[in-house]
């Protein structure tokens, strides 16, 4: 990780608003406006694609967020409303609190975060955060939705343990009980390996073996790698004992996707790779779903990834609850996000909507291959009695968040 | 009647016209058998089912992506939205071919007929805009911009008002017809997906897909929500009612309501708004359609693949009849 602290980058956008060319008559008032801030952290340099070839992206999580600007804009402006983004980005090593006094310098009320953990804390526990409310649309952490849950803090973006369960109730539906489990050699990855294993103990799986698969950051795949992949893989896992499925535990990307067609037995490759869970995937078509692909596409150049969209669903929160409070309040904005009445449409086919206890949105999980979306949990069959989507993650009782 | 206009019509009638309707067309009128139209949204097929028989007695291929479907005024086309080819196409009802192609611009989803105007309206998903195309001289007449992700279309009696539903601004726009421009915007609830008109012109009833309710515009004076309708299905998940085809019987006593994958059609009572039933049909129930005389219901049940039919007197339902793969919309010949 570079250690230079490079300066501060701002990226500013102001009046994003599109110009839909409408001819009706528009309220003459001066709308009123709610101020979003965003606020992102520069990639670190040794996050790059799999392979090579593939694009680097360094506007991921904004181009979600500018996206839900103007579609809220579409409709905010026969409302006599306005929404406006102020963007900021914080270099590896850069100061979040600095990106963050900024924001609000220059009039942001809400903030979405596309930090990971310990930068969201860190501006959870600034002064100049005041009453704000933070999305928090990429952070994965169980412990923000828990021991360390805020008030203030709202997730768009799914928990590891919402991801796990969706993927244990997909594996309940196909009877793939027995579990060989490999996990990386981060933290991160430690911890999705311990999810994905209560996530088994849940719903009547068996983890019959796991194993670390070490691995060096940007140790990369180069030219002909496939050759000791080949020999290797068969080698690391024929000896684990019978098993339905294979789950990978590899957030960061750097070696999951050896193992497709690389097993000694015939196993399907699932977890962070191979078939996967996530709130978002390319191959989403469903619920109108395209249109959401499409306006995507057209503004950023390219594939919309789960930190867009749910720097989108924050955004779509904003614009739903002050359209149909006819406010820009923030207590009347925040009230009606948190009432029974909220209901937004995410292109996943139920509502999404804020849990109570602990602010995370309860939303339908993709189960999905590279090109094709195998299925959407929850399963049929997990019942609920408030409802099935409160069969992912924690849920009212057993969450230890206490506001 | 256009019906009857189709039995006068002498001349210009294809040689090849297929045996089965030609005998169909010199029998009396009361002998021929209402067509009941189902497009199939993956086969690329719009099926027909005989209403005497309910039996499918043709499939005809048609463009990709088949959804919506309209009449022309006299009766003697029908138009499909085929969404993937950007185009409507219009089938002779006489063949049961399609004839010709209009372009109409990107991902038509919904269309809708002007009864006094030979205009076509379409509702462009990725545009934000209504198209209005003249289907006589084959010309695109004008565009209306409307919010995000334009989707139901309702068109009043008297063809004074369109109002055009867009599904991510989640507003009603009313468009007057003789501007050409949207003049009322309201919103209703989460996705709304269809607009229908009362038969005396008086209320645009809106379904709203995530919502899972119907809002009723007031279309004499104010535009305004008059009152929204909820669906509560007894042992059925809350998220699974989704609202989305709508259709009203002329005498002003029913409404029907298909609400998606909760697998039922709600019956409203059309003057008090109260829900007096719900009626178990295929899985994921999309559109509806009355025939006639309005004895029947048909309605599109997407993930079965099926045609429920439906007794209006008496509520039940009589047969499920397969068609193609992801039924969307039914339209039934006048």
């Amino acid at each position: 990780m570079r250690t230079l602290p490079r300066p501060l980058r701002w990226l500013m956008t102001g009046g994003l608003a599109v110009g839909l060319g409408w001819s009706a008559a528009l309220p003459a008032d001066t709308p009123e406006t709610i101020t979003l801030g965003y606020l992102g952290m520069e990639r670190p340099d040794d996050r790059e694609p799999l392979s090579v070839l593939a694009p680097v992206l360094d506007d991921e999580g904004v181009q979600g967020a500018r996206l839900g600007i103007n579609d809220n804009n579409a409709t905010a402006r026969f409302l006599d409303q306005e929404f406006v983004l102020h963007e900021a980005e914080v270099s590896q090593g850069g100061d979040v609190g600095e990106a963050l006094e900024n924001l609000i310098d220059q009039g942001a009320d809400w903030i979405v975060s596309d930090l990971p953990a310990e930068g969201l804390l860190e501006v959870m526990a600034h002064p100049a955060l005041g009453d704000r409310v933070v999305f928090n649309s990429r952070a994965p952490d169980d412990e923000l939705r828990g021991e360390s849950c805020h008030p203030k803090l709202y997730h768009t973006t799914p928990s590891r343990r919402m991801l796990a369960d969706a993927l244990a109730q997909f594996l309940g539906y196909k009877q793939w009980d027995r579990w060989g489990l490999v996990h990386g050699n981060t933290e991160e990855d430690r911890i999705l390996a311990e999810t994905l294993k209560a996530a088994a103990e849940r719903y009547g799986h068996r983890v019959v073996e796991e194993r670390m698969w070490p691995h060096d950051p940007m140790a990369r795949r180069a030219e002909g790698g496939f050759h000791a992949i080949q020999r290797e893989i068969p080698v690391f896992v024929q000896d684990l004992p019978e098993h339905d499925v294979l789950v990978i535990a590899d957030e960061t990307d750097y070696f999951g996707e050896y193992f497709p067609y690389q097993t000694s037995a015939p196993r399907p490759v699932v977890g962070t790779q191979g078939l996967i869970a996530t709130p978002w995937h390319r191959a989403h078509e469903s619920w109108g779903a395209v249109q959401l692909q499409r306006r995507f596409e057209k503004l950023a150049d390219r594939w919309m990834t789960p930190r867009d969209f749910g720097a989108w669903l924050a955004v779509r929160s904003l614009g739903e609850a002050a359209a149909r409070t006819g406010s820009v309040a923030p207590d009347a904005v925040l009230d009606y996000m948190l009432g029974e009445e909220f209901e937004l449409a995410g292109y996943l086919g139920l509502p999404v909507s804020y849990r109570t206890w602990n602010h995370q949105l309860r939303q339908p999980i993709l189960v999905t291959g590279p090109r094709m979306v195998a299925s959407v949990s929850p399963q049929e069959g997990y019942l609920h009695p408030r409802t099935p989507l409160d069969s992912l993650g924690a849920d009212e009782g057993e969450s230890p968040c206490r506001f | 009647m256009p019906f009857l206009s189709q039995l006068t019509t002498p001349a210009g009638r294809p040689a090849s016209l297929g045996l089965a309707l030609g005998i169909l067309l010199m029998l009396p009128l009361a002998a021929q058998a209402e067509r009941i139209f189902v497009s199939n949204e993956k086969d690329n097929t719009v099926s027909v089912i005989d209403g005497d028989t309910l039996e499918v007695v043709e499939t005809i291929g048609v463009g990709r992506r088949p959804r919506s479907m309209a009449f022309s005024s006299d009766g003697s086309e029908l138009f499909v939205a085929v969404g993937d080819d950007e185009a409507i196409d219009m089938i002779d009802l006489e063949t049961l071919q399609v004839v010709r192609s209009q372009s109409s611009g990107d991902d038509p989803e919904v269309i809708r007929v002007d009864p006094n105007r030979p205009y076509l309206y379409v509702s462009n998903e990725d545009d934000n805009i209504v198209s209005v195309l003249d289907y006589e001289a084959r010309t695109r007449v004008t565009e209306i911009p409307v919010g995000v992700e334009p989707e139901g279309l309702g068109i009043s009696p008297d063809g004074r008002w369109l109002v055009s539903t867009t599904e991510t601004s989640n507003m009603a726009h009313i468009i007057d017809t003789e501007a050409m421009e949207a003049v009322h915007h309201r919103l209703v609830g989460a996705r709304p997906r269809h607009a229908e008109f009362t038969h005396d012109g008086r209320e645009a009833w809106v379904s709203s897909e995530i919502a899972g309710m119907v809002t009723i515009l007031d279309m004499e004076e104010t535009f305004d929500v008059k009152h929204t309708i909820r669906f509560d299905v007894p042992g059925v998940p809350r998220e699974t009612v989704q609202a989305v085809g709508v259709v009203l019987t002329s005498d002003g006593r029913y409404a029907f309501v298909a609400l998606g994958p909760s697998n039922r059609v709600a019956v409203i009572d059309q003057q008090s708004y109260e829900v007096l039933d719900y009626l178990l049909v295929g899985q994921r129930v999309w559109h509806l359609a009355l025939n006639d005389d309005e004895s029947r219901l048909y309605t599109t049940n997407g993930v079965s693949g099926d045609v429920s039919v439906i007794e209006v007197d008496g509520l039940r339902a009589i047969k499920s009849i397969p068609v193609g793969r992801f039924p969307w919309g039914v339209i039934v010949e006048p």
